[in-house]
């Protein structure tokens, strides 16, 4: 009985422990505290990809957002094909993803409505810093020539492999450059950004990368910038709300202010700022229509 | 090697932090585990025991099918969950998708074959002699099963501690259905891969020490329960 007695004391321990823990709904944030606010909305569910997320972006900008809805964003970020099958399936509120063209035709297929530019960044080339196909001397700003100089001396290049807005963008860099990537030397990892920078820095690869997860992960990678500038490389992002005639189930009122929210002046203006403390560069640069 | 070093001082200034982000983590990593497994162990127990006393048609090949989903890979667990819970699957309509419930409902998918497959093993050797010894005694059913649940329970003991460890380690199935929401579905496990991916090793060292260090104080708890 005593160890009944013990184990039920260690149970409730562990409850109450959890209970005063983390807030299991996020609509139970204290109202009385916040600023003066319009109104109040229900949480909304924003799928993004992981480079917004993993920048520091989304949390730099963000809390303007719940603070002045009363609010919560719940952020999911994943590659942008699964964060487009999350609009598609209605698991999401709104998009905030890259890959210009699927985004349009997302929207012509009826999956999404109102979709604006928000705001770009761009795609760089990086790799060892001793330059093995020697890209730095010969290549210039071209990407796509930077890529088929990488495939003749089949020097390891690592790819995102996982359907994302970059590895679309990498893709059609390649078909730029002629080159079909295939071989030993050609290596999908199949992760994200982050995980893929870090794969390219233990192999000394080079891989594409987005500027702004290059630069927040910098002091830990052996990696340096070896091609940037090239206008094929500018990575556009927009905002689509999910159809709510689809799925009548979303949050269409968050999301309708959220997309208002994002491409107003004011937010605008604060995503040129972000990044220029730390990097000296601002990582995105706003061009909402 | 440094990382690894600063992963233990990182581990240590983590508990003492403060940090509420932290703390929540810990909390949710905990609390969805927990519910997980006293679900489960609701379920599981009469089932294993049943399944480990009686005789029955296709016993053989139920506990066969149990034994096989004990090794159920927990990405499939969470994409079944996933799909079942999209808002254009059929239970779409509850809305619970990325949310601890839908960790909850995939972890006790799991957890659900790991009880039970342990608990009828341990009681098909020796479960019918106490049964038989019990009633010559005159226990009743609630006492029955009672008895059945103390003399075994080094065995339900072990069930318990391998379904929570499976549920607080595990990283697929509540990365997809949970979401990895900031402050809503970030648990431990999947805050290690986030931290991993941004390249914050030391980070991602020091959760996983404090996640080992939970998984053995609540040992010690489970094995006083055991009495071993």
């Amino acid at each position: 009985m005593k160890r009944i007695v013990v184990l039920t004391v260690g149970l409730l321990l562990i409850l109450a422990l959890v209970s005063c823990g983390p807030a299991e709904t996020p609509q139970t944030q204290e109202p009385e505290e916040q600023a003066p606010q319009e109104e109040t909305l229900d949480p909304i569910t924003l799928a993004t990809t992981t480079s917004t997320e993993n920048s520091g972006l989304l949390d730099y900008i963000l809390p303007h957002f719940e603070e002045k809805y009363n609010t919560k964003v719940n952020v999911v970020a994943v590659g942008t094909g699964q964060a487009m099958e999350m609009g598609k399936n209605g698991d999401a509120d709104v998009l905030l993803v890259h890959a210009e063209a699927t985004e349009i035709q997302f929207v012509n297929d009826g999956y999404g409505v109102d979709r604006h530019r928000v705001m770009y960044n761009d795609f760089i080339i990086v790799g060892p810093e001793d330059d093995p196909a020697g890209l730095k001397e010969a290549a210039g700003a071209d990407a796509a020539k930077a890529l088929s100089m990488i495939s003749e001396k089949k020097a390891p290049f690592a790819s995102r492999g996982d359907d994302s807005g970059t590895h679309k963008k990498e893709l059609e860099l390649w078909q730029a450059a002629g080159v079909e990537p295939a071989g030993d030397w050609y290596k999908s990892v199949g992760q994200g950004m982050g995980a893929t920078l870090n794969f390219a820095s233990e192999q000394k690869a080079y891989t594409m990368t987005d500027r702004a997860t290059y630069l927040s992960m910098m002091d830990n990678l052996d990696l340096v910038i070896l091609v940037e500038g090239d206008e094929i490389m500018f990575n556009q992002y927009g905002v689509i709300k999910v159809n709510p005639e689809r799925h009548p189930g979303i949050n269409k009122k968050g999301a309708d202010k959220f997309v208002e929210w994002i491409i107003s002046d004011e937010i605008q203006n604060m995503i040129s700022e972000f990044g220029k403390d730390e990097f000296g560069q601002s990582l995105f640069v706003p061009n909402a229509d | 090697m440094e990382s690894i070093i600063q992963g233990f001082q990182g581990a240590l200034s983590l508990i003492f932090s403060g940090d509420r982000e932290v703390y929540s983590i810990i909390g949710l990593s905990l609390s969805v585990s927990l519910v997980s497994v006293v679900i489960s162990m609701v379920i599981s127990l009469p089932m294993g025991i049943a399944i480990g006393m009686k005789e029955f048609p296709l016993r053989k090949a139920v506990v066969m099918v149990i034994n096989t989903l004990m090794g159920l890979p927990p990405v499939i667990a969470g994409l079944f969950v996933y799909l079942l819970l999209s808002r254009s699957g059929p239970l779409g309509y509850l809305g619970i998708l990325h949310s601890p419930k839908a960790m909850i409902i995939a972890q006790v998918l799991l957890i659900i074959p790991i009880i039970t497959g342990i608990t009828m093993a341990a009681i098909k050797d020796r479960g019918r002699l106490i049964k038989n010894t019990a009633y010559t005694l005159g226990a009743g059913k609630i006492q029955m099963l009672w008895t059945l649940i103390r003399e075994f329970r080094t065995s339900i003991g072990s069930s318990l501690i391998a379904g929570y460890g499976r549920a607080i380690s595990e990283v697929g199935a509540v990365m997809l259905v949970g979401g990895n929401i900031k402050g809503y579905t970030r648990v431990m496990t999947t805050a290690i891969v986030l931290e991993t991916n941004m390249g914050n090793f030391d980070q991602a060292i020091a959760i996983g020490i404090v996640l080992l260090a939970l998984f053995f104080v609540i040992n010690i708890f489970l094995q006083k329960f055991q009495g071993a």
